[in-house]
């Protein structure tokens, strides 16, 4: 792959709360390359969400963001509003959980389309309500000129979020951030939306970042796949290759503690004790004091996050006994 | 042996009438949220009820401990006649039979310790003499593997996981043989997941209890469930030992539901969707089969009739004209 699309290096995202500075994302770094879906997993708390809001400047005023993110050669943190305004909405579009609570319940489909397509193209009225229509069928979405004028609580959930995918693709982005746009729909649906989405990605040609609890999802959606735990990134390496050889304790416990496998009614494998308060800082590995693999120096040395193996990146000391183990 | 069994229950809830329908006189719709179940809960097993959101599996738990009182069919609990129970008698049978909620923390008195809870239980079910009580709370905290000293805190403090442990323990309290557990592990993370399914699992084998686990989540289901019912919009389309149905499913509904589940394995998707189509709304139920309009295998006879559960042998039963 040539040069990455988007490059985030050293993220720290620090929330000011009435309880002191919440570290929300600790010093994350991954890059996304042309074409590619890159999945960001982890469970609540793990600042997965924060990370991809924090791209295109999405975080509310008490967040203090640092590092950089650099799209086409310029860093998205220090772009004045103009041009910030161009990228957002225009290059870079997201969706997220809740369709419901994202569009205007007072505003037709077809203007909240509309407003992006004024916004980012030149079109005039007529054929912006031609792109509109257009976009609403590219998302599978029937009889899209009764449509374009009916509001958001006109359609079910699955609809809203092919809504919200048309609007994303308005003034085709050149990367989508998803925020688990599939969290709140029912099975049959998020099926249906996830291999929608896919559909788009290879026929428009664009990037996504996919964010997601549902280590199923990721498994069936991406090509490459970064780990968080506590605001920090564990792994990073290509879905096959963390999902058949994770090097990293926690994604190993992660998937280990997934029913699947194993004989029926086994007893899981659970993740002993509970993620960490993000409040203070952990002076090493986050994952230490729940690790079954933990050594004395992982309660004071901070991994780093080096490759082990072509393209697989680990912050775990027991990396290489892991690498070992799988027998790579 | 059958411990519980439904017959033909159903459960409607009349709709909300905007003021206009209300002065054009439009006859009050209903949402039919469970139609003519039948289903037999053997002792000691544990049959999961899954399905989307709409299908019902969260009303039909409620009828079964009379939550919700059904609008028709029956209810035998351990051969009595459930629906017709009245003061005393009713009690017991709430004695015996339980329900741990998917939200422990919205259903736990946020004002109590955990001691206060459990012994509220026990004290007013009349379980054990008034001096036995603090001895009880204790064991049953171990019995859910909960420190000691969770009994003097309160629910705030702890994590969703531990709540739900505490859930466990007061339905645990009165000695039920049933528990009804309505999307137990769905709100926690799935390290954690794996613990409270541990712990179900656990207290079957050493209580011997009963179990009625309600999800949306199949992996679950296939995991833990010795049988499986899979509801659609209300009915039941499928029921039969878990390992069957998840190897050969007969409903092309659960066909399509097992097929739309992601695996936790690295590989492409193909890119066939596994059902189109968006679940229909159950003011307006489609008629016939209910799956009619998404399935792929549909005839102009589907749409007729409501196809019944008729028996595969083995205790599978399917509802489908085609399978």
């Amino acid at each position: 792959m040539s040069a990455p699309l988007l490059e985030i290096s050293d993220l720290k995202v620090t929330f000011a709360t009435p309880r002191g500075a919440v570290h929300a994302v600790d010093g994350v770094s991954f890059s996304v390359g042309r074409g590619e879906v890159l999945g960001i997993v982890g469970e609540s708390g793990s600042g997965k969400s924060v990370t991809l809001r924090a791209i295109p400047r999405l975080l509310h005023a008490n967040a203090t963001v640092s590092g950089q993110a650099t799209w086409q050669g310029q860093d998205l943190f220090a772009m004045d509003a103009e041009t910030l305004r161009r990228v957002r909405g225009g290059k870079i579009a997201a969706i997220f959980q809740e369709p419901m609570s994202a569009l205007n319940p007072v505003l037709p489909i077809g203007q909240q389309i509309d407003e992006v397509l004024v916004a980012h193209t030149t079109l005039d009225r007529a054929a912006r309500r031609r792109r509109a229509a257009e976009l609403l069928g590219l998302v599978g979405i029937a009889s899209a000129g009764t449509r374009l004028d009916q509001y958001p609580h006109e359609f079910s959930g699955g609809m809203r979020q092919r809504a919200m995918i048309a609007i994303a693709l308005s003034a085709n982005p050149e990367l989508l951030l998803a925020d688990e746009p599939t969290t709140a729909l029912d099975v049959t649906i998020q099926d249906q939306i996830l291999k929608l989405m896919l559909r788009l990605v290879a026929e428009l040609g664009m990037s996504m970042v996919l964010v997601t609890h549902d280590l199923g999802v990721i498994a069936e959606t991406c090509d490459r796949v970064a780990v968080m735990y506590a605001g920090r990134l564990c792994e990073t390496g290509t879905v096959v290759d963390v999902f058949e050889r994770p090097l990293h304790a926690y994604t190993r416990a992660l998937l280990q503690s997934m029913p699947g496998e194993g004989a029926a009614r086994a007893q899981l494998i659970p993740i002993p004790g509970q993620p960490p308060r993000i409040d203070k800082p952990v002076p090493g590995c986050a994952f230490a004091p729940r690790c079954t693999l933990a050594e004395p120096r992982c309660g004071s040395e901070r991994p780093l996050l080096r490759a082990l193996a072509p393209a697989h990146e680990t912050a775990c000391h027991a990396g290489e006994r892991l690498l070992a183990e799988a027998g790579a | 042996m059958t411990l519980l069994s439904v017959s033909g229950l159903s459960k409607r809830f009349p709709a909300r009438r905007g003021l206009v329908d209300v002065l054009r006189h439009t006859p009050r719709q209903a949402v039919h949220a469970v139609e003519q179940v039948s289903l037999d809960v053997m002792r000691g097993e544990t049959l999961g009820i899954v399905g989307e959101s709409g299908c019902g599996k969260s009303t039909l738990a409620r009828c079964l401990v009379r939550l919700h009182e059904p609008d028709g069919g029956s209810v035998s609990f351990d051969g009595t006649d459930v629906l017709a129970l009245e003061g005393d008698a009713r009690r017991r049978f709430n004695r015996q039979v339980q329900m741990v909620f998917q939200d422990p923390y919205g259903s736990l008195n946020p004002r109590m310790t955990v001691g206060d809870m459990l012994g509220e239980a026990l004290s007013v079910h009349r379980v054990v003499p008034a001096a036995e009580i603090p001895a009880r709370v204790r064991a049953l905290l171990d019995l859910v593997h909960l420190p000691q000293d969770a009994a003097l805190r309160y629910p705030h403090e702890f994590s969703g996981g531990q709540r739900q442990r505490i859930g466990i323990a007061r339905a645990l309290a009165v000695e039920p043989s049933l528990i009804i557990a309505d999307e137990p592990v769905s709100a926690l993370d799935v390290s954690v997941q794996a613990s409270i399914v541990n712990l179900f699992m656990e207290l079957q084998d050493r209580l011997g209890l009963t179990l009625v686990f309600i999800t949306h989540d199949l992996r679950l289901v296939k995991h833990m469930t010795h049988r499986v019912a899979v509801m659609y919009l209300g009915r039941i389309v499928e029921i039969g030992p878990t390992a069957e149905i998840f190897a050969r499913p007969q409903h092309p509904y659960t066909q399509a539901l097992i097929r739309a589940v992601p695996l936790v394995k690295a590989r492409r998707r193909d890119g066939e969707v596994a059902v189109m189509g968006e679940l229909p709304s159950p003011l307006n139920p489609p008629t016939g089969c209910a799956f009619h309009p998404r399935c792929p295998r549909a005839e102009a006879a589907c749409a007729q009739a409501v196809p019944d559960l008729s028996d595969r042998g083995a205790g599978w039963q399917v509802a489908c004209r085609l399978a």
